[in-house]
């Protein structure tokens, strides 16, 4: 956001204002909000890819009958996939930056700029930071992961000073991290930690690893991409990822499995492991284990998994916790091979959305509704690879499944699947925000 | 002459039985697709939601997409397409990256249902 503001600095206030308000941009969704409703059919918490799609769904799906409130503290959604580009230097902030003002303007949805600080599912009422209470017939939480800072020894001090950064919700992380790679001299190195499954974005450290090392490869080529993973082996796309990083990468990239973080050093650049020696590298980019959103959490949804995700009714994505509470993206207990991506999230929101329109119209919920997933990483610039599912409710198990015989994975990295990738991105942010 | 009269007035009525449950065979998937406020046409909807993270919301992407429309295209184009999808081998040209995978997800009732929704978007 930062650097977007930035990026106009050369510009005079006042044309500043003005292009802003001619591109719809940021900030300005939400003072467009000049009251705040008491009730609402529909309140949305969180305005990623899970929540923003419901919100618009749940327009779309009722002819705009049903009104929606999505609660929503960023000024504008930045997407976490495609993210990682900003970090190979590939793309900027602003290009995956999207404006709410499309939900409002096209969809008619009351976009408030705050967060949400209680939820009352007694009362059925949301009780937002700023003070306000919107009571709600069908309440929506979608408020992705909570990065569990705590669970690495010195981890939070060194994060709060933009020492050791996670970059994993991006923004104005993404940018200090991309300042710091580029900070760093020729033979340093930069390592990443990743905690044990499951997290947001499985394959996306792998990614971030590959992309960084294309550009030490081609700006600073004597530096080394260190990628320490707690759990056994690659968790997505591995083979694809390991040939990559031995052919592509060769010199540049290790990877060291059975590497679980225990506590960080900032001012010595050192990560210390369970097990594992200490390991010590100039830029230390270390993801701690993740949980439900911190407002599914204070609302006592997460009572999957040692309290760390949110059961649902995959039918309905109804909370088991709480009725009429809906709950979405990352922070659901997912059911087997249903990774935690932006996709998936956006497919819980149509699901979930059309789960409420029937609940609403007194009409019986889909009994067989439909996901797909697609994963695509980039491993340079350019060049990509994927995963790929479409999975269905199975009756029976009261779960959803990947149909057998479909998906798969790419056979090798190629520029065709780049332009997709990209491709895949401006329609999934249409298809969520406009 | 009035026996004749009453077989064929039978005969009519016969065809008439027949002719309206076909013809609703063929219409109704569509017409329940366009007819908004009942739960098949929700159903639908939805289903072809799943299609959208890459088609664009309700099959129209985006401009200068290289991911294509679905919305106005052909009904048996569309059916076509993902039949040839799931017959695709790595190989084949030309080269498909995705919807050889995601095409074995859907069966083809779902194909029929999704094909004739995309088919009556407007472009």
């Amino acid at each position: 956001m930062n650097t977007h503001l930035h990026s106009f600095s050369g510009f005079k206030r006042r044309s500043f204002l003005q292009s802003s308000a001619a591109l719809g941009l940021l900030g300005l969704a939400g003072c467009a909000t000049t009251s705040i409703p008491s009730k609402a059919k529909v309140v949305v918490i969180g305005g990623g890819y899970g929540g923003a799609t419901a919100a618009k769904y749940v327009r779309l799906l009722s002819d705009n009958k049903i009104d929606v409130v999505l609660i929503e503290p960023e000024a504008a959604f930045i997407s976490c996939p495609i993210s990682n580009l900003v970090l190979s230097g590939g793309k900027q902030i602003g290009d995956l930056t999207t404006s709410y003002a499309g939900l409002s303007r096209n969809y008619g949805i009351t976009v408030v700029k705050d967060y949400a600080s209680a939820i009352d599912t007694t009362k059925k009422a949301v009780t937002l930071a700023g003070g306000a209470t919107i009571a709600y017939d069908k309440l929506v939480v979608s408020p992705g992961v909570e990065l569990m800072f705590g669970s690495i020894e010195g981890l939070k001090d060194a994060n709060a000073s933009g020492q050791v950064l996670q970059a994993w919700k991006a923004g104005a992380e993404t940018v200090a991290l991309r300042r710091q790679l580029e900070a760093m001299p020729d033979g340093g190195v930069y390592a990443i930690t990743i905690p044990e499954a499951p997290y947001r974005c499985p394959p996306g450290p792998y990614e971030r690893a590959s992309v960084i090392a294309g550009y030490f490869k081609a700006a600073k080529p004597r530096s080394k991409v260190l990628i320490l993973d707690a759990n056994p082996d690659v968790t997505s796309k591995g083979p694809l990822f390991k040939k990559v990083w031995a052919e592509q990468y060769k010199g540049i990239v290790e990877y060291r499995g059975q590497h679980k973080a225990t506590a960080v050093d900032a001012k010595a650049g050192i990560i210390k492991f369970d097990v594992q020696d200490d390991v010590k590298a100039n830029v230390l980019n270390v993801l701690p284990a993740m949980r439900a959103g911190t407002i599914a959490v204070q609302a006592g949804l997460n009572n999957q998994a040692n309290n760390r995700w949110c059961g649902v009714n995959y039918l309905t994505f109804e909370s088991t916790a709480a009725k009429d509470v809906h709950v979405l993206g990352d922070s659901i207990q997912v059911a087997p091979a249903m990774p935690k991506s932006g996709h998936m999230a956006n497919n819980h929101g149509k699901v979930a959305a059309a789960a409420i329109v029937a609940q609403l119209s007194g009409w019986d919920v889909n009994p067989a509704p439909m996901l797909t997933n697609t994963c695509y990483s980039f491993v340079d610039n350019k060049s990509v690879i994927h995963v790929a599912s479409v999975h269905e409710y199975v009756v029976a198990e009261k779960t959803f499944k990947a149909v057998p015989g479909s998906g798969g994975v790419s056979t090798g990295p190629t520029e065709l699947e780049g332009v997709y990738a990209l491709n895949w991105a401006s329609n999934i942010w249409a298809d969520t925000l406009a | 002459m009035r026996t004749s009269r009453l077989a064929m007035l039978r005969q009519s009525t016969k065809l008439r039985c027949i002719a309206l449950p076909l013809l609703c065979l063929a219409l109704c998937p569509m017409a329940q697709a366009q007819s908004a406020g009942t739960k098949e046409a929700l159903y639908v909807k939805s289903l072809a939601a799943s299609c959208a993270n890459c088609h664009g919301t309700n099959g129209k992407a985006v401009d200068g997409s290289s991911v294509p429309s679905l919305a106005g295209l052909d009904k048996g184009y569309i059916v076509a397409k993902m039949k040839a999808f799931k017959d695709y081998k790595p190989g084949d040209q030309p080269a498909v990256t995705v919807m050889h995978q995601i095409s074995k997800g859907f069966n083809d009732a779902q194909v029929e249902s999704l094909a004739g929704y995309f088919a009556a978007q407007k472009k």
